[in-house]
């Protein structure tokens, strides 16, 4: 279910580093969460973002979410395609849905970040409360 | 992204709690009860609905009996429509009133014969209701919570006849909408009533809590062929909205009138005096300073309830309600605006996250059933 090469934030984001660059999208325990997008609002090819700061937003019907981002960098790619398009994010979160490239400024925080394994377990912790 | 917020332990349970769990449901907690929000989804249940059919436990709702000679004086006293031009088995829509105009809750008055009223009214204000019209009681009516008492279910969709048709020998094709009827719905007494919270067709029906989850289960199974749904709190917030109906506690409450909340036809004021009808009166005569529009966004985005709105740089109201609806795929809401900005056309900006997105009133309802 979950990519091992990815890594995962308890904000339910997960990540792809390679190299000095980072693809970020939200997990697929978050888009069950939200139910169907509708909307989503990203940040644009230039922008800063800075590690568990909010950076852009995913609405469903019900509910807004804010999409916080697991890294430090500036933004160098985003998915405009989602715009349009903002089911794929509940058809394929770990894929097609991926939300932007970012150019890290420092590396990425991987003693806060999950394995696959271990966001398994958390989730299932998460669902146990 | 953030997590759902944990929902409550203490609130009050439907006779179909279990029943909910069981299939499944996500749960929610509203107006101090634990309810389904979805089954497969809100897009896909409001789509059921407007397309085929749907079925909502709305047991949350309250149920009031108003009896005895009192009752039809009580009644014409503390709501703002007419009592007195309902017949027996007919149903109306009605504001239950403060002395300020307001509203202390929104209702549907039954009236079951001559001196026997049923009122149905929203889960949050039952207690608040029941002890307004008995401190209002001064004809000797008798006025009873009845509430627990009923496990009400919502049958909704162009094909809610025609799935209940197998359930029932209660001819619901002579029941015209507003009207409501007693018979039996598999094998329970029931009250089975044509109205409904959606815009669409169907039937709203009252019966003992004990048979709740064998009637349930009988419905979705007579409703398969039809494509039924089983629905939650989500689909049906989302299709009042969409129908242009107001929801208590957002786009209407103590503080607002039926004037400026666009519902002048419930206020009859040629009845005679009723609690708030000078106030009703004074405002019918000099006109409404706010009035309560729909609006939709013409910039993407989606306003939700309590979103400031700008014309220009005055702010000039708030979103009571507001979403995205699944069947017209856009993005709408209600708002009360100042009477001079309340016209179909002008535009307004909504305030979204700190940004300010346009758009423009227009007239309600924003969708209307299609004509058989």
């Amino acid at each position: 279910m979950y990519p091992a090469q990815f890594r995962y934030s308890e904000e339910h984001e997960w990540l792809q580093v390679e190299d000095n660059s980072a693809t970020v999208g939200i997990t697929d325990h978050a888009q069950k969460e939200l139910g169907d997008v509708v909307f989503v609002e990203l940040p644009k090819v230039g922008d800063k973002v800075e590690a568990g700061q909010a950076c852009g937003t995913v609405e469903s019907v019900k509910a807004v979410s804010e999409i916080y981002s697991p890294v430090s960098g500036e933004v160098k790619e985003v998915n405009t395609a989602l715009a349009e398009t903002p089911e794929w994010i509940n058809q394929d979160p770990h894929g097609k849905a991926w939300m932007m490239k970012v150019a890290l400024s420092a590396p990425a925080p991987l003693d806060r970040l999950m394995t696959a394994e271990q966001y398994e377990e958390y989730l299932r912790k998460e669902s146990a409360e | 992204m953030a997590n759902t917020p944990a929902q409550s332990v203490a609130s009050r349970k439907t006779a179909l709690n279990s029943t909910h769990r069981k299939m499944g449901a996500r749960m929610v907690e509203f107006g101090g009860w634990d309810m389904p929000l979805e089954y497969s989804g809100i897009v896909p249940e409001h789509m059921a609905v407007r397309t085929r059919a749907g079925l909502f436990d709305v047991s949350h709702m309250g149920e009031i009996e108003v009896e005895g000679k009192g009752a039809l004086p009580l009644l014409q006293k503390v709501t703002c429509n007419d009592a007195s031009r309902l017949q027996d088995n007919q149903a109306q829509y009605s504001g239950l009133m403060n002395p300020q105009g307001g509203f202390v809750d929104d209702l549907l008055v039954h009236k079951i014969a001559d001196q026997r009223y049923l009122l149905c009214v929203n889960a949050s204000r039952r207690e608040a209701d029941f002890g307004w019209i008995t401190k209002q009681n001064d004809t000797g009516a008798r006025v009873r919570n009845v509430s627990d008492d009923y496990t009400q279910l919502a049958v909704q969709g162009p094909r809610s006849k025609a799935v209940l048709e197998r359930l029932t020998a209660v001819d619901l094709g002579a029941l015209k909408y507003y009207w409501f009827t007693h018979g039996e719905v598999c094998g329970v007494q029931s009250l089975v009533a044509r109205t409904g919270y959606t815009g669409e067709d169907g039937f709203e029906l009252y019966l003992p809590p004990s048979e709740s989850e064998r009637v349930w289960n009988e419905i979705l199974e007579a409703g398969k062929a039809e494509g039924i749904l089983p629905c939650g709190l989500g689909a049906r917030n989302t299709l009042r909205l969409e129908a242009g109906m107001h929801l208590y506690g957002h786009d209407i409450d103590e503080e607002t009138t039926p004037l400026e909340a666009n519902l002048r036809w419930i206020s009859k004021l040629e009845k005679g005096p009723f609690l708030g009808s000078e106030v009703l009166a004074r405002q019918a005569q000099e006109g409404v300073k706010r009035r309560l529009v729909g609006f939709q966004m013409t910039d993407r985005g989606i306003a939700r309830d309590e979103a400031p709105v700008w014309v220009e740089d005055r702010q000039v109201g708030k979103v009571t309600s507001g979403s995205y609806t699944p069947y017209l795929k856009r993005s709408i809401g209600l708002a009360y605006l100042p009477s001079e900005l309340a016209s179909p056309g002008q535009r307004i900006l909504i305030e979204i996250r700190g940004k300010r997105a346009a758009a423009e009133v227009v007239s309600t309802p924003f969708y209307r059933k299609p004509k058989n």
